[in-house]
């Protein structure tokens, strides 16, 4: 029997000729990833079991990217603890204030993860380099310390849900309003310990961005990793700017889906998640009665170069709505300084919005945007459950970029147009 | 090795920011972080718990973020066992790696009560609810899963290796 694309990486890893769904193996990394909220934890347990050395010095990346600069005393103690293991083992990835970003805009911005990669991070969103045909997935803080000491993870081989594309989004679509549909489709369990494989002749006319975006919330529907093939579009992505050779793993013809499920992309519409759950999708057509108090435009999910672009086109020249805080984060040092350099930053704050350095901050509500009782955010970040961002009687309503920028200029949920 | 105690009730997708908001997340000491345990879905939880005491919930518990920071506060907070219909498959493999005892047992979460009280056999995975008589068998794990628990987590398994 064939393998699925995510099969045939893990099993190269295990060193294996082939594996089955759910099957148990141990798989070798390339990467093991994590961030200033989960490395404190895997460090104490790190160093409660005795380990001493890390398995690969340039195999570690640790970010400092949830509470930096840092909001608070204690969130200084984690990042201070980061960067006392990261100097003590010389981990080549460290990335601090001035040169991190938001880990999963980094990575594979900074070409530190590549195709054919296997790869774990100690943050939920590291199904994210999926994008770049890499098997990419979130874990804890114990497998964290474990990866470090060992460069070896175990995992239950998943299954998968293929989704065949086909066609090519409207002008005022990008990838999260796919990956948006798609969780409303099969639900925050829908994918639960499975692959999410995205295939056929719609796949090219994504741009990485949006399938960053798309692997990204894979998690939200409980996926174990999304994952697209590797074409043109990815080789020019990575070429130049990956540290090692992408490996391009390609699904057997044969390889068994539990399911196959068409997605026509001409006839995806911009989709907003409504409280509290990701799976609570609307279009953003029937939402236009929903008065909001905020907007947040980065995250993770949605604070690259292309959501920066849509962001501006529908905010330039344009001012925020009376009684609407926009605030803006680009994900990454670089992004945020071509947002400058294109003057998007001028335009931002000539529209009223802030534009903040890169931080996760509001998307988990950590800080810089946090929501009072009765406050509704729009926000292009990732989960909207009771009390992310804020107080538990706050909403956070999902949405595109675009959807976004534009409900800030009307301070109600719109569907930009175009 | 079981547990007894009286059951706390959730329904299907309990997060984990409803667990352990992110608001907290600014220490990795596990008493501090214990005492906001399911906060933001249950206030009265911390204050009532008692040893031993048992969560019971729906489909995909433990949803959202891979923050060990959730088995580690229900850990902390000497709660004895989850049952779920189903884990979220991050908070499963963390608790499995810290030493949390859960088990998947739909029957059991579609027809235990809150306030019941339960009593749960870790080895043969029963659980019987005391209030009501009644037992269940939840499914066991695989022998690799079983051999982490027995060593009493991830990093002891490969120390023991």
């Amino acid at each position: 029997m064939g393998m699925t694309m995510t099969q045939k990486i893990l099993a190269y890893h295990a060193g294996l000729d082939s594996v089955t769904a759910g099957q148990l193996i141990n798989a070798k990394l390339d990467i093991v990833l994590g961030n200033d909220i989960t490395t404190p934890v895997a460090v104490n347990e790190f160093k409660k079991n005795g380990f001493d050395s890390v398995f690969d010095k340039d195999r570690i990346a640790i970010v400092l990217d949830h509470f930096v600069p840092n909001k608070d005393i204690k969130a200084a103690e984690q990042s201070k603890q980061c960067r006392e293991f990261a100097g003590c083992h010389a981990i080549s990835h460290f990335y601090d204030v001035g040169k991190m970003g938001i880990e999963h805009a980094l990575l594979p911005e900074q070409g530190v993860v590549t195709a054919g990669d296997c790869i774990i991070g100690a943050d939920s969103h590291t199904c994210t380099y999926g994008a770049l045909g890499a098997f990419s997935t979130g874990v804890g803080s114990t497998d964290m310390a474990a990866g470090m000491a060992t460069g070896m993870a175990w995992f239950k081989v998943p299954s998968a849900i293929r989704f065949e594309l086909k066609g090519k989004l409207p002008e005022n679509c990008s990838g999260k309003d796919v990956i948006l549909t798609i969780i409303g489709m099969i639900g925050v369990g829908g994918a639960l310990y499975k692959s999410m494989e995205f295939t056929g002749e719609g796949v090219a006319s994504l741009s990485m961005d949006s399938r960053l975006c798309i692997c990204n919330m894979a998690i939200e529907a409980g996926a174990k990793n999304g994952i697209f093939p590797v074409d043109d579009v990815a080789l020019e992505y990575m070429k130049g700017r990956c540290e090692r050779e992408p490996k391009i793993f390609v699904a057997d013809p044969d390889a068994e889906y539990e399911k196959v499920i068409e997605i026509d992309l001409s006839k995806i519409v911009p989709t907003v998640s409504c409280p509290h759950l990701p799976e609570n999708t609307r279009p953003a057509s029937e939402l236009h009665d929903i008065k909001i108090d905020q907007v947040v435009i980065g995250s993770c999910t949605n604070g690259r170069m292309e959501d920066m672009e849509a962001a501006y086109r529908v905010l330039a020249g344009k001012k925020v709505a009376d009684g609407v805080r926009c605030i803006i984060i680009p994900a990454t040092m670089a992004i945020y300084r071509e947002c400058v350099q294109r003057g998007y930053v001028t335009a931002f704050i000539d529209a009223g919005a802030v534009v903040s350095t890169p931080t996760c901050g509001p998307c988990l509500g950590g800080y810089m945007g946090i929501l009072a009782a009765g406050e509704r955010c729009i926000a292009t970040t990732n989960r909207n459950f009771v009390g992310r961002m804020g107080h538990v009687d706050s909403e956070v309503y999902l949405a595109s970029p675009a959807t976004a920028a534009a409900s800030a200029l009307t301070g109600y949920i719109t569907e930009y147009k175009g | 090795m079981n547990t007894e105690g009286k059951v706390f009730k959730y329904g299907d997708n309990v997060d984990t920011d409803v667990i352990i908001p992110a608001r907290y997340l600014n220490t990795s000491n596990a008493n501090e972080l214990a005492a906001h345990c399911m906060e933001d879905i249950d206030r009265e939880f911390v204050k009532n718990v008692k040893p031993g005491d048992v969560i019971v919930a729906g489909w995909n518990f433990g949803c959202g973020s891979s923050r060990e920071h959730a088995p580690l506060v229900i850990k902390t907070c000497k709660t004895g066992c989850v049952i779920a219909k189903s884990f979220a498959r991050i908070f499963y493999r963390n608790a499995i790696n810290i030493g949390m005892p859960i088990l998947e047992c739909p029957k059991a979460c579609d027809e235990i009560s809150a306030g019941d009280r339960v009593s749960i056999d870790f080895d043969s995975g029963v659980i019987t609810d005391i209030t009501t008589g009644k037992t269940y068998q939840a499914q066991p794990f695989p022998p690799f899963i079983q051999n982490i628990i027995k060593a009493g987590g991830l990093l002891a398994a490969i120390k023991n290796k």
